[in-house]
């Protein structure tokens, strides 16, 4: 790694063998994340994707001589924001799996076309443009990269820099505005609680407990009413509302067919080899 | 002087205003207020023709300027008033005749309660009338002419409780529209031709301007004179205005309305002179007219419809007259008073049959009725004489000289015209000589009506019988005392000019052919209907005689050609503008909305959608981007 | 190899991006999609930072993964109280202003 960092650093117009090398395996690797991105059914995959093509995108950075970018590249992008896409996601529910297909009319394909179009003519732009020359960046970071980024950001694009300062105090604010919600009535006692639940005459005794009844006792599992069926009040508001209940009523009956199964076949292995021949050619049907 | 003429209308306008806003207060005198001013505007006339007969043939012309009606620009219309020898025999004629109208209505209309009303009416017409041949200029004109339908209308639709009355009020209003709007349409054209519409400078203009424009001018002038002359094809309402009261209908006749289609003509000389194809069509018109007329006459039982015929057809010979040119006018007017005469006469004659008949007008029971209304009978029987041109009589004069006029023509038109003329004087002839027969003479054939009422025929009382007595002198002496020495034609001939043509053949044989087709139809009549008893049921006739009781089928000709066609016309001219133009508009709304429904459609409400919209326009952007660099 | 390369990788990065954000109807993916964008531009920056030979465009690119930070953190708390309004994280959803 420090070879490679050496390399870069002495970076000019041309290329290292090394380089392309790196260049065509990590931009596979790339192009297959960001694919992926869009194509996985579930965020939280997209998320992981989004990520690895991101650690990609550092070290190409690196590789191109911007190693303060290559390094932030990990720590806030990789680090910080793929962290916070991963906070909403387990928020909103990690299991919802999207469906792909498509609601709007021609939306797909007219996407399909545009992003083709637009593909093939930003591919055709840089080609036409006459790229040639590559200067390097040996005379730019001869005193660091770090110290050449501060001298730029801290005279030639101060007032850049402040303002964007102030343009993330202001999204922070923002945030905390958009999700926070003000308590506009006194909260309510326990007392009032159970009188108004008495005078609502519904669900006087605590709510069931997950699990009763069932095999398992994990809080996505319904617990069993006596005639076997789920109980939906004993699982929380939340995964109720994600409709991520495990339905567990019918494992135990199928468990118990499955036995008896079992039973039958052992009883019938030792009552008579013919009888079992005729079974095993009637499972074969 | 010059200052009496507009008195000459101001009288009867007056006496209209007064009778018409006069209210209840005038019923009992109203209806000699309305003589009263009828007979000074007769005195005014007189007074003008006296001070006129004082002054040289050149300087008989009087005019009166009242005020600029529509000075605009160099366009002038004025209210002013043109006296010659022409608009003096007119308002003498119609002043004068109107005048023995009113004082036979006073009778006639004597148990009728809205008679103030009615005199009312009279006197508009004849102020309506009077305009008419008084104006110096063609707008004017027509202001008269407007005037006398809209008192034709009133007048004919009098009794307007009978829906007969009110139809054939309308019906005289709508054809005589008609003809009102072959008038404006020559009034534009004149004045796109010369600038004016003053006789004077358009009758000098009329000698330069291009023979196609004048030709039209001309023909839409014969349409006015059609409408109001009620002459092939718009003759059709005359018939039906019998359904106003007997003296309306020996005003419209005699003095008023049909003559102002002759007056229009022989006016407007100068334009007819200069457009030769308008004047023949004018005399094919003419003759045409005077035979339907003529067989329409002989067909009808209702006495007043006969004689509605009878004017029909003896219109026709003025117009045929006038048609001639200058070998005809003279003849055009003369036949036009003396007609006014023995017209009105056999009108009010009629009018006095009825008066003693429980108005019943179906000459079929009638009959035998000289003895019971001598005086009438003695009236009735010197006007027939005179229509039928018994020599020595008013008709005898003036119609022989049209008959001449016509052969005078020339060529092979004149002969047709002439033999028309004849074979016409031979039906009227037969036709009037019928409803004598059929009114006076004969055994009676009146019946009670439904009622259980036996008429009582007696004469009628003397306010009635004083106008036949003094329309009868006219109707035997006017002829004569026109025609010895030339006086009419002397009197005449400075405004309308006269030439004698190249008569075929002499006078003496003209007059000769005339009597003897004369005293053939008068020997077929009394074959007919004096030797023979006259059946009270009417016989069903040949097919010639059920046209002409359907009046040679004109109301069906109209209505299958004009009201079917216009009919079918207008049904498909609304499926043009429901199909084509309501097509067009509404196709481009509902295309417009249509266009607007699928762009709605781009406003789906999801974000997705905008994306695409944005990503498509940024690749349009860069593609151009790149193009304008490749360029 | 010629360095241009990146900027190959990075067109294609982009436009992969942007049609997932216009396939995808999960908020959560479409944010992921626009960051994956937004890292192409930066590499791109990078790139023509060594073209140039001088430091901008890194100091560009470092600028704009300050304001995706500013950005994630604003629209992440959007698609919060978009959920726990709706319980969805469908960018379809939130459909209400069509016809």
């Amino acid at each position: 790694m420090s070879a490679q960092l050496a390399a870069a650093a002495t970076l000019s117009a041309g290329t290292s063998t090394g380089e392309a090398f790196q260049f065509w395996v990590l931009g596979t690797v790339a192009v297959a994340g960001a694919l992926c991105t869009v194509f996985m059914r579930r965020a939280v995959h997209s998320a992981l994707c989004l990520a690895g093509t991101m650690i990609v995108l550092a070290v190409f950075y690196l590789a191109n001589g911007a190693y303060f970018l290559g390094v932030v590249q990990i720590i806030v992008y990789t680090g910080a924001i793929m962290m916070l896409f991963l906070f909403v996601v387990m928020l909103v529910g990690v299991t919802a799996a999207d469906s792909l297909k498509e609601t709007i009319k021609g939306q797909r394909w007219l996407a399909l076309v545009c992003g083709l179009g637009f593909g093939v003519l930003l591919v055709a732009g840089i080609g036409n443009a006459s790229l040639k020359e590559f200067t390097g960046l040996g005379q730019a970071n001869a005193n660091g990269n770090v110290q050449g980024l501060a001298a730029l950001i801290f005279t030639k694009y101060v007032f850049a820099f402040e303002i964007t300062g102030a343009l993330l105090i202001t999204a922070a604010v923002g945030a905390m505005v958009l999700t926070h919600r003000e308590r506009t009535e006194r909260a309510k006692t326990q007392r009032e609680l159970s009188e108004e639940r008495v005078r609502d005459g519904r669900q006087l005794p605590p709510l069931p407990a997950p699990g009763v009844y069932a095999r398992h006792n994990a809080v996505d599992v319904a617990g069993l009413l006596p005639d076997g069926t789920p109980a939906e009040l004993s699982v929380m508001q939340t995964l109720r509302q994600r409709g991520q209940i495990r339905d567990v009523s019918a494992e135990s009956i199928n468990d118990l067919k499955a036995l008896e199964q079992r039973s039958e076949d052992r009883l019938e292995r030792s009552n008579s080899g013919s009888g079992k021949g005729s079974n095993s050619g009637e499972a074969s049907k | 002087m010059d200052n009496l003429i507009a008195l000459l209308v101001a009288a009867p306008l007056l006496g209209a205003a007064v009778l018409l806003c006069g209210g209840r207060r005038l019923d009992a005198v109203g209806h000699w207020i309305g003589t009263a001013l009828a007979a000074s505007s007769f005195v005014i006339g007189v007074v003008l023709f006296a001070d006129m007969l004082g002054k040289n043939a050149e300087h008989r012309t009087l005019t009166q300027f009242l005020y600029s009606w529509i000075p605009v620009g160099g366009f002038q219309a004025d209210v002013a008033f043109q006296l010659d020898q022409l608009s003096m025999t007119f308002v003498l004629l119609i002043t004068g005749v109107g005048s023995l109208i009113h004082v036979y209505s006073i009778g006639y209309m004597e148990h009728d309660e809205r008679r103030r009303r009615f005199f009312g009416y009279l006197n508009l017409f004849l102020a309506a009338m009077l305009l008419l041949v008084l104006a110096d200029n063609y707008l004017l004109l027509y202001v008269g002419w407007e005037g006398v339908g809209l008192a034709s209308y009133l007048l004919i639709g009098f009794w307007q409780h009978k829906p007969s009355a009110a139809t054939a009020a309308k019906k005289a209003f709508l054809v005589n529209r008609v003809g009102d709007m072959g008038l404006s349409i020559a009034i534009m054209l004149m004045f796109t031709t010369f600038g004016t519409f003053t006789f004077g400078p358009v009758f000098e203009a009329a000698g330069g301007a291009s023979e196609g424009k004048l030709t039209a001018i001309a023909l839409m002038l014969l349409l006015a004179a059609c409408g109001k002359s009620a002459q092939v094809p718009l003759q059709s309402w005359l018939g039906d205005a019998m359904e106003g009261p007997t003296p309306v209908s020996a005003l419209i006749h005699a003095a008023t309305m049909v003559t102002a289609g002759v007056y229009l003509i022989v006016r407007s000389a100068d334009i007819f002179n200069a457009a030769p194809d308008a004047q023949l069509v004018v005399t094919v018109v003419g003759a045409v007219t005077l035979l339907f007329g003529a067989i329409v006459g002989c067909a009808k039982d209702d006495i007043k419809k006969a004689l509605a015929g009878s004017t029909m057809s003896q219109i026709g010979y003025m117009i045929l007259a006038a048609g001639l040119g200058p070998i005809g006018y003279v003849f055009a007017i003369m036949h036009l008073v003396t007609h006014g005469f023995f017209k009105a006469g056999l009108f009010l004659g009629a009018g006095s049959v009825m008066h003693g008949m429980n108005d019943e007008v179906d000459m079929r029971k009638y009959g035998g009725l000289r003895t019971y209304m001598p005086i009438t009978f003695v009236t009735f029987g010197l006007g027939y004489l005179a229509i039928i041109g018994f020599p020595g009589l008013s008709g005898f004069f003036s119609k022989d000289k049209i008959i001449e006029a016509a052969f005078a023509k020339g060529g092979t038109e004149g002969w047709i015209l002439g033999g028309v003329a004849l074979l016409g004087a031979a039906i009227t002839a037969f036709y009037m000589t019928r409803v004598m027969l059929m009114t006076f003479f004969g055994e009676k054939r009146w019946q009670p009506d439904e009622n259980g009422h036996e008429p009582h025929p007696h004469e009628s009382p003397k306010v009635m019988t004083i106008p036949m007595i003094v329309l009868a002198f006219g109707s035997v002496f006017a002829g004569g005392f026109f025609s010895i020495g030339d006086r009419f034609l002397n009197w005449l001939e400075p405004v309308t000019g006269h030439s004698h043509g190249n008569p075929p053949v002499s006078a003496l044989t003209v007059t000769l052919s005339t009597m003897v087709v004369l005293v053939i139809g008068v020997a077929a009549a009394y074959a007919q209907y004096g030797r023979r008893p006259v059946p009270v049921v009417a016989p069903r006739g040949s097919l010639l005689t059920r046209a002409a009781r359907r009046d040679l089928l004109q109301d069906d000709f109209n209505h299958v050609v004009l009201v079917r066609g216009g009919e079918h016309l207008t049904r498909s001219l609304v499926y043009v503008d429901h199909t084509l133009v309501d097509g067009v508009v509404n196709g481009t709304a509902a295309s417009m909305g249509g266009l607007s429904g699928r762009l709605r459609k781009l406003q789906n409400g999801y974000a997705r959608s905008y994306a695409v919209s944005m990503f498509g326009g940024a690749a349009i952007l860069i593609a151009a981007t790149l193009l304008m660099r490749a360029v | 190899m010629n360095p241009v390369n990146y900027l190959y990788l990075a067109a294609l990065l982009f436009t992969i991006g942007a049609t997932g954000v216009l396939i995808r109807r999960n908020a959560i993916v479409v944010f992921m999609c626009v960051e994956l964008m937004l890292n192409a531009c930066n590499l791109a920056f990078v790139t023509f930072s060594r073209m140039h030979g001088n430091l901008d465009g890194q100091v560009i690119a470092f600028f704009t993964m300050v304001v995706a930070a500013a950005e994630v953190v604003v629209g992440l708390a959007i698609i919060v109280s978009l959920f726990r309004s709706r319980h969805s994280a469908s960018v379809d959803d939130a459909s209400l202003m069509k016809l």
